[in-house]
């Protein structure tokens, strides 16, 4: 090889291409899907937010306006207030559960992990109508207080309403965070700083507890974002001096040209962004993570009987007031009337005689919506996780920021910016694009993607690349191979993704609560809102609610199921 | 196994004409990393060759830049005559098995070994016929039907290199095919894999770390390292004529003495200042190099021939066959495997002696 006079001696070689041109032709695909129904709507905001009203010019006085009326900036305060407040009051209640159910031989885990879950199947909203009848001034608990020791508490009295059903309702993602990291704390951490002679109090201030801080401020910084952005909770217990509700308010009340709803939406994104923004800064570089292999958890320690009676005793408290909204629900779907008293008068079967009489509309919109959201959400999932984590396109990262971005953006925001991008756009026989049930249902796969766009990627990244080599070894392109190793590798992920994905748009509020323009259109938890709006639609609103929470827990469970046995006969269980 | 084996080749089952494996001035780099530089090799029909290095010597990139995984900046890659460097992985038909095996574990055993056939078209019933000639070429077709997490990793290995084999690719190329077994296993399936190599006569490339398995099952092998072929021999040749103090030192045991040519010319002097009858022309800028059992331990005064060298015992090391005394010549530490027979005598641990090396097995060698 050496003197050989070789033709033009070896070329570079044509196969460093970065990628086919299939994979481009997706890429760009998802990018302009992205772009039309993401980017546009939410830069459509923001430039409304600048510009003078009625002209297009560059102008500051929109937020000059916000910062100068009083109104909105009580509503700024409040909305921190409240989304702190939340944050308080969900720690007091996961570090409990979390830490019992961790750190101790605490009969029951299991069941209280599960439990924890619960109210996140149920729009926060609902469950403030159930909180009402519970802890409202004339709920079941003030009536019995005032009876027995004649005073009563104000539980859901204007904001402390609001803080209180939204800590009980994001709870879990803390308690889900904070178990985990928990759980992936070596023992010998522990064995360690017990060896050097700590103990007791000092040994969880000084080892676990900084060892456990990430995954606390992940669903800390989750609750905030997710509190400082909801809509439909504060409308509801009629809280109006709130940012989301004043956004929704100002666009739906004075119109879609008012500058107003628009900054308002900007701030939202500012404040959620920041968020974001600040817990990722505290978590940069503390991945702790710290089990080993044959590591395994901390040590689980036996209770005294006195321990034993105060940790089951918090925990029943706990799980009691949890679930406090579900048991409300259930109450109400049965009850006949329910007024100024403990416990309603008397039951029936009449509400849900109702719901699927003129009702079902709503649930066949639910699961049409959803069931499309969800296949959107898993299809540009997997194909986004390809790209990125398979193919060397350039720009490719950014498929993934794009659609992560979408976590950032209020589902309040979303839905104003499709109103004034979409309404513009008319179909040929003049109906507005916005008007159409396809943009609710792009607004969900849009809120939902980063959720099943996780679940994808995590699902191919456990595939060896060598599973796909091996199959392009025998002859298999790389579209086959995608189709024949690929995707059947990734299923249990997909599902995965598509139940979250699924799950999730069927209870969603904030972004639909715009777009629906027909009650014909409308998806279940629009109909709750609605129902629950009058004090005569509240039974047949708890019925849709219970069927609510019965249709996504009967999804959960059989996916979960369906995921188990396709790992099991793939034999990756163990 | 050796029966079906033979079975199989009776029925004529997998005809691969052997075919040569040329690979010419091959360079690859990862920004600054340069991987492969200027790498040529050319691997004869029907051989069974190995890429013999350390980690991170590029064995394993040069193995998948032949299966089409890796693109080299430059270069070429001809199997049978042909040109293959712009091929895509799915049409340069060489069957690769990989470290990890790769066995999807969505397939049953079966449908993994029928995989490549039915990627090629091939009749249904054809492809019933030719999975079941090479189930049974390694001894699986009782467990067809399970899946891959149900077999140990000795059977996890066979029903890769059926799924391989199955398709009668024109190379077999074995990324560290060894590596995941234990160590008996290890034994027995590098004969198998051998074997089954010279029954169906086909190319092979072997991918290893380990110079015992290159050793043992290879005709020939191109030690690599950093990127660069050092040297391609048979096993003996790279044993007695290493090219360098790299080929030495990697294939068994080297014992280098670092010095200089004497001032006199004739003389090679080491490090601690011990003057060597060189005996012929010494290259330049080379050490001295032996083998510990070419070497002679002896009394301090002891007469004979070769060169001989005083050295002080500092440990010794029971091998079974063998004894290895640990000496120093000068300030290196040095090896001396004497055969052991029972009853002889052991030198003592601190005594003085000398070492004693017949003249043809000095080897003077550079970096």
């Amino acid at each position: 090889m050496t003197a050989v006079p070789a033709p033009a001696a070896t070329p570079a070689s044509p196969g460093r291409i970065a990628a086919t041109p299939g994979q481009i032709a997706l890429a760009l695909a998802i990018a302009a899907f992205l772009a039309m129904f993401l980017v546009l709507p939410v830069a459509t905001v923001i430039y409304v937010a600048f510009t003078e009203k009625g002209t297009s010019s560059f102008t500051l006085v929109n937020f000059y306006d916000f910062f100068r009326t009083e109104l909105f900036m009580r509503s700024l305060w409040n909305s921190f207030y409240v989304s702190a407040m939340s944050v308080v009051w969900a720690s007091v209640f996961a570090l409990p559960l979390a830490y019992l159910t961790t750190r101790f031989a605490f009969r029951g885990a299991a069941i209280v992990q599960t439990l924890g879950f619960l109210p996140l199947i149920m729009p926060p909203f609902v469950g403030a109508v159930a909180m009402q009848l519970f802890f409202g001034r004339n709920g079941s608990i003030n009536l019995l207080l005032d009876d027995y020791f004649g005073f009563k508490i104000d539980f859901m009295e204007g904001l402390n309403g609001v803080i209180f059903v939204q800590s009980v309702h994001y709870f879990p993602f803390i308690l889900i965070n904070l178990s985990a990291a928990l759980r992936n704390i070596d023992r010998a951490m522990e064995e360690a700083a017990q060896n050097l002679g700590s103990s007791g109090f000092r040994l969880f201030r000084r080892i676990v507890f900084p060892l456990a801080m990430p995954g606390y401020l992940a669903g800390a910084s989750l609750v905030f974002v997710k509190v400082f952005d909801d809509l439909a909770t504060p409308l509801l217990l009629n809280v109006k001096d709130m940012l989301a509700p004043q956004a929704y308010l100002r666009v739906t009340s004075i119109g879609i040209a008012d500058p107003m709803g628009y900054v308002i939406s900007v701030v939202l994104i500012v404040a959620s962004v920041l968020a974001m923004w600040l817990s990722a800064q505290a978590l940069k570089g503390r991945d702790y993570a710290t089990t080993q292999r044959g590591g395994g958890g901390l040590a689980r320690r036996k209770m005294s009987p006195g321990e034993a009676v105060l940790g089951y005793g918090v925990v029943f408290l706990i799980l009691a007031l949890v679930l406090a909204p579900h048991l409300g629900l259930l109450l109400l779907s049965f009850a006949t009337i329910w007024s100024f008293s403990p416990l309603p008068d008397g039951f029936t079967l009449a509400h849900y005689g109702r719901v699927f009489g003129e009702s079902s509309i709503y649930i066949k919109n639910t699961l049409i919506y959803a069931t499309i959201a969800g296949g959107i959400d898993v299809a540009l999932g997997v194909a986004i996780a390809y790209l990125v984590l398979r193919t060397k396109l350039i720009g490719r990262e950014w498929l993934d920021w794009m659609a992560t971005a979408a976590l950032a953006i209020p589902g309040v925001v979303l839905g104003i910016g499709y109103l004034r991008t979409f309404y513009g756009v008319t179909l040929p026989d003049g109906t507005p694009l916005a008007s159409l049930w396809i943009i609710i249902v792009l607004a969900l796969a849009i809120r939902r993607l980063p959720y099943a766009l996780r679940a994808c990627y995590a699902a191919l990244q456990q595939i060896s690349v060598s599973l796909e080599e091996a199959a392009e070894n025998l002859g298999a392109t790389k579209s086959r191979t995608v189709r024949r190793v690929v995707v059947p590798l990734m299923a249990g992920g997909i599902l995965a993704g598509f139940v979250t994905s699924f799950s999730t748009a069927a209870v969603e509020l904030s972004a639909t609560l715009m777009l629906v323009q027909s009650n014909s259109d409308a998806p279940l938890a629009y109909g709750l809102y609605v129902f629950m709006q009058s004090a005569a639609g509240r039974g047949p609103g708890a019925a849709l609610g219970v069927i609510a929470v019965l249709l996504v827990a009967v999804c959960t469970f059989l996916s979960h199921l369906v995921i188990e046995r396709s790992q099991k006969a793939k034999g990756m269980d163990h | 196994m050796n029966a079906s084996i033979e079975q199989a080749a009776a029925k004529g089952a997998i005809v691969t004409p052997a075919v040569s494996v040329e690979i010419e001035g091959v360079n690859l780099s990862y920004g600054d990393n340069h991987v492969l530089k200027d790498v040529g090799l050319s691997i004869r029909p029907g051989e069974f060759f190995a890429f013999l290095g350390p980690s991170g010597c590029g064995k394993t990139t040069l193995l998948r830049l032949i299966a089409g995984f890796n693109q080299a900046d430059t270069g070429r890659v001809t199997i049978g005559g042909r040109d293959i460097s712009g091929l895509p992985p799915w049409k340069r038909d060489v069957g690769m098995v990989f470290q990890s095996y790769a066995l999807w574990p969505h397939m049953s055993v079966r449908r993994n070994v029928a995989f490549g056939l039915e990627e090629r078209g091939v009749k249904r019933s054809e492809i019933d016929r030719r999975v079941d000639v090479a189930l049974g070429l390694v001894g699986l077709s009782h467990l067809a039907d399970r899946r891959p997490s149900q077999l140990s990793g000795g059977q996890q290995q066979r029903v890769a290199v059926a799924r391989t084999v199955v398709v009668e690719p024109k190379v077999l190329l074995l990324d560290e095919p060894l590596s995941n077994l234990d160590a008996k296993m290890r034994v027995q399936v590098r004969r198998e894999l051998r074997e089954l190599q010279q029954r169906l006569g086909l190319t092979t490339i072997f991918v290893t770390h380990d110079q015992e398995e290159a050793n043992t099952i290879c005709d020939r092998i191109a030690v690599m390292n950093d990127g660069v072929v050092q040297q391609v021999g048979t096993p003996m040749e790279l044993y007695e004529k290493p090219a360098n103090l790299f080929v030495a030192n990697f294939l068994g045991t080297a014992n280098i003495l670092d010095g200089r040519i004497a001032p006199d010319g004739r003389h090679f002097e080491l490090d601690g200042g011990i003057l060597i009858a060189a005996g012929r022309d010494v290259p330049p800028g080379s050490k001295l190099v032996f083998r510990p059992q070419h070497a002679i331990l002896a009394a301090a005064d002891a007469k004979g021939e070769g060169v001989a060298m005083p050295c002080a015992v500092t440990g010794r090391e029971f091998l079974g066959a063998s004894v290895r005394y640990l000496v120093t010549i000068g300030t290196t530490p040095v090896a001396i495997d004497v055969p052991f027979q029972s009853g002889s005598d052991l030198i003592k641990i601190g005594a003085q002696a000398s070492v004693r090396i017949p003249e043809r097995s000095l080897l003077w060698l550079s970096s």
